[in-house]
């Protein structure tokens, strides 16, 4: 049995008391949501909080999907479980449940949650690389009020974010734009590993050309990151075979992958690029079979 | 005799109330299983009980300066801080290995893994234990690491075991095998030598539950009590007995439900002397459990052998030699678990299933700065290695003779007639046909059908791989005149008492770890006395309560003390036989034996039921003249030769020519273990054995940096199959009994482990064809593969 260091424990009963106790312990506290990636480093002693501050009952307060014409908001405590089940999350960016059904097991799944995966700032995490390609935006409530800021700069390296000592991520929010559609894909050595690359696309067609198309990789850089240059390439072209092979070739020269026991640095770019042509591809063919 | 699968669907029965041995029926262990009533080591619980922690080595090699351990000393709640020095003090700072090598308990000079015990904490609780291992201070002036096994014998290699007086070299030993001339000869006028170079990577036993003792030393009556995760609790307690000083009879070893075992609990590690300690030390009972990490990182480890495998043949296809040369990692410490003669374990029956005319290994095992081991787990003894060689040889033969692999199999078996036969290397196969099992397995796997279907898949640009593996097993170590580990002898003891009611208590030396042994033993009692199973108590893991015996690995529960249980009754009815005929006043001549019954020839009327025959023994009634009165008997047997089952396994993968992840779509598996005794039983062991092997086929290995850090610590780093991994598995059998075990059986725990892995890497390198890929090795990971697919496969180490 691994044991942790020794700790208080406290349970927030709302928001407001989260932020209270955030106030009160600042960098001496963690948050606990769903704890699947907290608890472990703890009882490795990798995290040894001194105060726990248990956010699970602000699961009524922060666990929600609310999607309107213009923007989809998500509260921080929505559970990866809900997030799979939510029909109309689906119909919208079918990304989430290509992510959710490759995310760890159902255990895993009815805990977790989408605050709990973007907080942790795993370069590997799926959620953070969904995010990434939907463009969201935290919502990020402290003392002062509330702030959002962009995914590009909530990460700011490896297991860090831009939710200062005495903040609390609350809310995601994903801007709806007509006529889209999106896809993800991962490569595991085994069911609930972390990825060794994975790779979500979103697409958006007017007139038979592309608006807009995002690319977000997961594990191949200090944090899940947005292919600009993708975007470029692809904005006002039509959709095909070949534009998908640039496409994949630049999210393979855009992302800096490392060797290691996941997989080496040249298959990582490899995946990089045959992952951005499959999302892209199933994106597009989704919005095709729609219409 | 062979007999297949009989034509009618073999259903699920329960037969626990029924006077018959052999057939399904639920494990007797299972209701306290699935209602959370088993008792591990973890759940004894002693008045006063206090808890041990190990503070373990940061790095792989380095000197230790000076060890400060005051700060703990000082935390409120800790009773002790004990180190190497201080065991040095008790002459306990060493303690001899399986294999006659000596290992350190604490450190004293210097630590040689990463994970090596250097102190140990007793304190009222794990978590204050814990606490105060970060408290104590080692000063380490750190060394170069011997990491790569391919440089440990170079001059320059810092020497591991310096403390060894004039060791100037990493070498352990060298061993040989089969006749090098004889095998330079043949492989001279071959027409065809192919060889290649196979790596099996360094792989855990990884079982669910880690390792763990408690200590309880009772000082007014010099009784030390230990309960302890050990697969071989009578040989523990002589070994305690001998390195301790403790008097045999003053140590009683209790092994309670163990949650897995595959080898890795075989061997004594340093946390259960240090739990020994700690209770003499404090006078209270002790208990030590390891966490996942500290398992991972310094238990015994399996497999690592780099080797070199050649194999010579005719043009026509007839397999004429093999012939290896095997460099062997065995980490800080020569920690191997096999019987003393044989230090390379049974790797001598890399000749597989063949008809050769000749054979040859070479081997050299070293030192190095990783955890020691070496284990069987789930190899009886080497055997996983040897058949990884010889089955991936035969498929890289057929690849070059452009043949089909199982067609090359079928061609080069050996034959019935043959038996038993002796191998080149010197090893006497007991029985076996294998032609019809590997034709049933074809059979199962619709194998030209499978063969068409490539083909149209690969002429659409799709990846389908199909694999074979055969293999013969040697299980039931073993003779004693072969055979023994530290000098005790490989026989296994077996008491059995039928009470006066007719219920029965039989106690065996082995110790289950989830085999099933309550339920199987009690069947092979049930089936030569004739007692319902269920009435039947199976006894073991407790040295005040067994007779002695060496214990559970190697798949010798079966071949060993299966032998022994059938023996055990065959005596008791005998002695049953002598009462009933007082009972029916008639001669023994005239007396039939009916399960559970002995009958008068031409009358059965007449008859006595084994329950009657035991009370009448315990009873006031007359006995015949001469004859004691009770029902027990006790054996003890030594096994004239293994037994050796053998398996056709057929794998079936795709791999994502995008991607290059393999996913095994089915697999096949005909097991013959000769007498089947539990069927559902086999099964799950052939299961389990199945999903273990795709782990180390696509995903297990226990990898370092070159600073000597575990890459494996954690099952977030080690990874270990689940369910979405592995398809559902196609099995079947056939039965060749062995000729000289009592009921014919042969031993089938191990079986899947070691047939498994060749099958899905041949079927990977089957479906790599069309990329020239000849060999890869495993973990056949995604990035791996596609290593591979792009002309450059690359050893894991």
């Amino acid at each position: 049995m691994q044991v942790p260091a020794a700790l208080e424990y406290e349970r927030a009963s709302d928001v407001d008391h989260a932020l209270n106790l955030l106030g009160r312990y600042g960098d001496t506290a963690k948050i606990l949501a769903g704890g699947h990636s907290l608890l472990p480093m703890m009882k490795l002693r990798l995290a040894t909080p001194e105060y726990l501050i248990d956010i699970n009952d602000l699961h009524d307060e922060l666990g929600y999907i609310r999607i309107d014409p213009t923007e989809a908001r998500i509260g921080a405590m929505t559970r990866h479980r809900e997030l799979l089940e939510s029909d109309e999350l689906g119909r919208m960016f079918p990304i989430f449940a290509d992510a959710e059904r490759v995310i760890a097991d159902p255990v895993v799944r009815n805990r977790g949650t989408i605050g709990g995966s973007l907080c942790q700032a795993d370069p590997s995490e799926d959620l953070s690389a969904v995010c990434t390609t939907l463009a969201a935006s935290c919502v990020i409530r402290g003392p002062g009020g509330d702030r959002v800021v962009a995914m590009d700069e909530f990460h700011q390296g490896p297991y860090e974010t831009a939710v200062g000592d005495d903040e609390l991520l609350i809310e995601l929010r994903i801007p709806v734009h007509p006529n889209g559609s999106s896809a993800y894909e991962k490569v595991e050595r085994r069911a609930g590993d972390w990825a060794v690359v994975s790779a979500g696309a979103a697409v958006w067609l007017e007139d038979g050309v592309l608006s807009d198309a995002r690319v977000g990789l997961a594990a191949v850089g200090p944090n899940t990151n947005g292919i600009t240059a993708v975007s470029e390439a692809c904005r006002g072209q039509a959709p095909s075979e070949e534009l998908f092979a640039r496409a994949g070739e630049l999210a393979a020269q855009h992302c800096e992958p490392s060797t290691d026991q996941r997989g080496s640095a040249d298959y990582k770019r490899h995946l990089a690029k045959e992952l951005t042509v499959r999302t892209l591809r199933q994106a597009v063919r989704r919005i095709v079979e729609r219409n | 005799m062979t007999t297949t699968e009989p034509k009618r669907t073999e259903r699920f029965e329960d037969n626990d109330q029924k006077p018959v041995g052999y057939g399904r029926m639920l494990r007797k262990e299972d209701p306290r299983f699935v209602r959370g009533k088993g008792r591990y080591v973890d759940d004894v619980q002693l008045p006063g009980m206090l808890h041990l922690a190990i503070l373990r080595s940061p790095m792989a090699h380095a000197r230790i300066v000076s060890v400060d351990t005051s700060a703990a000393e000082a935390l409120p709640h800790v009773h002790a801080v004990v180190t190497g020095t201080m065991l040095a003090d008790k002459g306990l700072a060493w303690m001899p290995t399986l294999s006659n090598d000596v290992q350190s308990v604490l450190a004293t000079d210097k630590v040689r893994f990463q994970g090596q015990e250097v102190a140990f904490v007793v304190a009222d609780d794990r978590y204050t234990a814990r606490d105060a291992l970060e408290l104590i201070d080692v000063e380490y002036d750190p060394l170069d690491p011997v990491m790569d096994v391919r440089k440990a014998l170079d001059e320059a290699a810092p020497v591991v075991r310096d403390e060894i007086e004039g060791k100037t070299d990493n070498h352990i030993f060298d061993w040989e095998t089969g006749d090098a001339g004889a095998t330079e000869k043949v492989f001279a006028k071959a027409d065809v030598v192919v060889s290649e170079d196979i790596v099996y990577p360094r792989v855990h036993p990884a079982p669910m539950e880690t390792c763990g003792a408690v200590a309880d030393y009772d000082a007014v009556d010099g009784r030390l009590t230990l309960w302890s995760t050990t697969q071989a609790p009578h040989a523990h307690r002589t070994l305690y007995a001998l390195v301790a000083g403790l008097p045999e009879h003053k140590i009683r070893i209790i092994s309670p439900d163990i949650g897995g075992g595959f080898g890795g609990k075989v061997p004594i590690y340093p946390g259960y002397v240090c739990s020994i300690v700690a209770s003499l030390v404090t006078g209270k009972p002790v208990k030590w459990m390891e966490d996942r990490s500290e398992n991972l990182t310094s238990t015994g480890f399996a497999r690592d052998y780099v080797m070199r495998g050649e194999i010579a043949a005719t043009k026509e296809g007839k397999i004429l030699a093999i012939r290896t040369h095997v460099l062997a990692d065995h980490g800080a410490f020569n920690g191997v678990a096999a019987p003393v003669k044989y230090p390379a374990g049974f790797f001598g029956v890399f000749t597989g299933s063949y008809d050769l005319e000749a054979a040859y290994c070479s081997m050299s095992a070293v030192y190095t700065n990783k955890a020691p081991g070496g284990v069987a787990y789930a190899c009886s003894f080497r055997i996983t290695e040897a058949v990884y060689l010889v089955e991936r040889m035969v498929s890289r033969l057929a690849d070059e003779l452009g043949v089909d692999q199982a067609q090359l199999r079928l061609d080069n078996f050996l034959r019935p007639d043959q038996f038993p036969y002796t191998t080149k290397t010197g090893w006497v196969y007991d029985s076996g046909n294998y032609e019809p099992t590997m034709r049933k397995a074809m059979e199962i796997a619709g194998y030209e059908q499978l063969r068409r279907e490539q083909e149209q898949k690969r002429a659409r640009g799709e990846i389908m791989g199909i694999g074979v593996s055969f293999f013969t097993e040697a299980v039931g170590a073993g003779p004693r005149k072969d055979m023994d580990i530290l000098g005790l002898g490989m026989a296994d003891g077996c008491e059995l008492r039928v009470h006066p009611t007719g219920k029965a208590v039989v106690r065996l030396s082995v110790q289950t770890q989830g085999q099933g042994h309550e339920t199987t033993f009690a069947q092979i009692v049930a089936e030569e006395l004739g007692i319902p199973p269920a009435d039947i108590d199976v006894v073991h893991g407790d040295t005040d309560q067994t007779p002695f015996g060496l214990g559970t690995y190697g798949s010798r529960s079966t071949p060993v003390s299966g032998a022994a249980a059938a023996l055990v009754s065959r005596k008791v009815r005998d002695k049953a036989k002598l009462i009933a005929s007082g009972m029916l006043e008639v001669s023994i001549a005239d007396l039939e034996w009916e399960k559970g019954r002995f009958q008068v020839a031409g009358d059965p009327e007449q008859s006595v039921t084994i329950q009657d025959i035991a009370m009448r023994a315990h009873g006031a009634g007359d006995l015949p003249e001469g004859i004691e009165g009770g029902l027990e008997a006790q054996i003890c047997y030594n096994p004239e030769n293994l037994t050796y089952p053998h398996g056709a396994y057929i794998c079936v993968v795709d791999i994502d020519p995008g991607t290059a992840h393999v996913t095994v779509r089915r697999f096949i598996a005909v097991d013959d273990c000769g007498t089947r005794i539990n069927p559902m039983i086999i099964e799950g062991q052939v299961h389990g054995g199945l999903t273990d092997g795709v782990g180390m086929a696509l995903m297990e290995m226990i990898a370092f940096d070159s600073d000597g850090n575990c890459l494996g610590g954690s099952l977030m780093d080690y990874l270990i199959p689940t369910a979405l991994e592995v398809p559902d598995w196609e099995t079947g059998y056939t039965v060749t009994p062995s000729p000289h075990h009592p009921i014919g059986a042969k031993g089938v725990g191990e079986s899947a482990t070691v047939g498994s892995p060749p099958a899905i890497v041949n079927a990977v390198i089957d479906a790599l064809r069309p990329f020239g890929v000849h060999h890869a090795d495993m973990p056949l990971t995604p990035s791996r593969v596609w290593e591979a697919m792009c002309g450059n496969p690359q050893p894991p180490i």
